[in-house]
């Protein structure tokens, strides 16, 4: 065949207008944060309001730098930052590994389905107690609540990104007699990707906020202790700063599941 | 020489014991090698399904099903040295748009366990082919709809089957676009002298590629009749203000009133 024609060209990639428009979030960001701590500072120092009820930003901010220099607190930090990342590849694996056979046979779905959906309702962290009665205060507890809060949200997306899956593609695979595991390995997982995606960065939000409130009620460790520790001291600046630590972790894992997804789904309207 | 494709009182059922639909009455067919055989009738009349039961993707209710003298079932299990002399394009382009447009031409390469090396030197000699060299690292999304289509072609073609199967390929591409892709098929057709059956409800794009037309009926779905087209090859765009094509079509158009 002879080359394309005019009328046959690819769309233009985005130009410099939308690029430039991607990039107002790194200066509109800062300075809308700017004016939300100057609000802040105006509002504590004119108002005369109690610094238990709300500190000035500077005495969060000492509070903030004294706890990043504290050894403790890292350790607190260590100890939430494993207790959300083994809860977060448990629940992966059970949710890829349950999700996938759940969207491919219909009797195992509508077998499981009303119990997915009873303990979806459930608010899961009211199972925190009776973990603690069954395991202890030690991290096994802590982990089992990150992933629990984790695992729904993975496998329900990946239930629905391997049903959603092209029965066009599915032709192609049958036309080249492609093998089950090549069906399922060049084709299933890569077209469910952009949705696992999904679930995990839905899901790596609820294993922190997991493994947070399981150490609110047990165990002496961790960031959630460490915020009931400085409310029980009536360290109201403290607390701003572990809510900070807190709110920086979550950035973190959140943003990793997003670099995840550009560098696992280049080709997604997701990750552009 | 043994027949590209024969089909011996195959048919079709849909649907339930309750209430079955006869989608392909019981049907005779022979495709010559190098032959170009369009299927043409209105929706319902079971071009597809007979198109995707030589392609293997649904199984005749009964009859027997030949590719180049091989049996395309034997039971239940479809035969790869059958499948592998097919090579299929659908209305969609259907490209994996999680790969790049080089890999996607290499994907059955790959599922043959084909080095990479290799499948890629193939899949950038049929980008030639097909025209849309310098795109091998494009993602399908970045591509027109049109140059889709070319890349399709060129993975159904890459494992050098010696029969293309089409399903409408052309139907999704705006008209100009779609003369320019009959053009060049006709091309591909002539200089790889491969045996191609391709689905359509054009008429015009039917007598314009077609050595024989296949004229399906609905209702249930049976051949109604086959004409050969025995127009001068390569044929131009001129060619279908001829008197021949317009005779041709004016005849197709007729019975077509007829049996919808």
């Amino acid at each position: 065949m002879t080359n394309v024609k005019d009328q046959d060209k690819p769309t233009e990639l985005p130009t410099g207008r939308v690029r430039a428009a991607a990039y107002m979030s790194w200066i509109t960001t800062p300075l809308l944060c700017a004016v939300l701590i100057a609000v802040w500072s105006i509002y504590v120092a004119k108002s005369g309001i109690s610094a238990f009820v709300l500190p000035a930003p500077g005495a969060v901010l000492r509070a903030w730098i004294d706890m990043l220099q504290s050894g403790r607190a890292w350790n607190d930090v260590l100890a939430t930052v494993y207790a959300t990342l083994a809860g977060f590849f448990w629940a992966v694996l059970a949710g890829i590994g349950l999700g996938v056979p759940i969207a491919r046979v219909r009797w195992l779905e509508q077998t499981l389905n009303p119990f997915i959906i009873a303990s979806q309702v459930l608010p899961k962290v009211a199972l925190a107690p009776l973990f603690i009665v069954w395991f202890g205060f030690g991290i096994t507890s802590k982990v089992l609540i990150a992933a629990i809060l984790a695992f729904f949200p993975i496998l329900t997306n990946t239930v629905l990104g391997v049903k959603s899956i092209d029965q066009g593609h599915r032709d192609v695979m049958i036309s080249l007699n492609a093998t089950r595991w090549q069906v399922f390995s060049r084709l299933e997982l890569k077209s469910a990707l952009p949705y696992i995606i999904t679930g995990m960065e839905i899901g790596i939000v609820l294993a922190l906020i997991g493994a947070i409130v399981s150490e609110y009620i047990g165990g002496d460790y961790g960031l959630g202790h460490l915020l009931i520790s400085r409310m029980n001291a009536f360290e109201t600046d403290g607390l701003f700063a572990v809510m900070i630590h807190m709110a920086v972790l979550g950035f973190i894992f959140y943003f990793g599941i997003s670099a995840l997804r550009r560098w696992l789904t280049p080709w997604h309207d997701s990750a552009r | 020489m043994t027949a590209a494709i024969s089909l011996e009182a195959v048919d079709k059922w849909y649907g339930t014991r309750d209430k079955p639909v006869h989608a392909l009455e019981t049907t005779d067919l022979v495709v010559r090698q190098g032959e170009f055989v369009v299927l043409l009738g209105p929706s319902g009349c079971g071009k597809t399904t007979l198109l995707r039961m030589i392609g293997g993707l649904i199984t005749p209710s009964h009859g027997r099903l030949r590719i180049m003298g091989r049996d395309l079932w034997n039971g239940d299990v479809r035969q790869s040295s059958a499948v592998s002399d097919l090579g299929m394009v659908f209305q969609d382009a259907n490209l994996f748009p999680w790969l790049t447009i080089e890999d996607n031409i290499a994907l059955p390469l790959e599922l043959k366990n084909m080095p990479r090396q290799a499948r890629l030197e193939q899949a950038r000699r049929l980008t030639g082919l097909v025209g849309i060299s310098g795109f091998e690292k494009r993602w399908p999304r970045e591509l027109s709809g049109g140059m889709r289509q070319r890349a399709a072609i060129a993975r159904a073609l890459s494992y050098d089957p010696a029969i293309l199967l089409m399903d409408e390929p052309f139907g999704a591409l705006d008209a100009i676009t779609r003369d320019q892709m009959n053009i060049e098929l006709q091309r591909l057709w002539l200089e790889t002298e491969r045996t191609i059956v391709l689905v359509t409800h054009s008429i015009a794009e039917a007598v314009f590629l077609a050595d024989r037309i296949v004229l399906l009926s609905p209702r249930p779905g049976r051949i109604d009749r086959i004409v050969d087209v025995k127009l001068p090859r390569p044929r131009a765009l001129d060619v279908q203000t001829s008197p021949e094509f317009q005779d041709i079509v004016r005849d197709l158009r007729h019975r077509l009133e007829e049996i919808s």
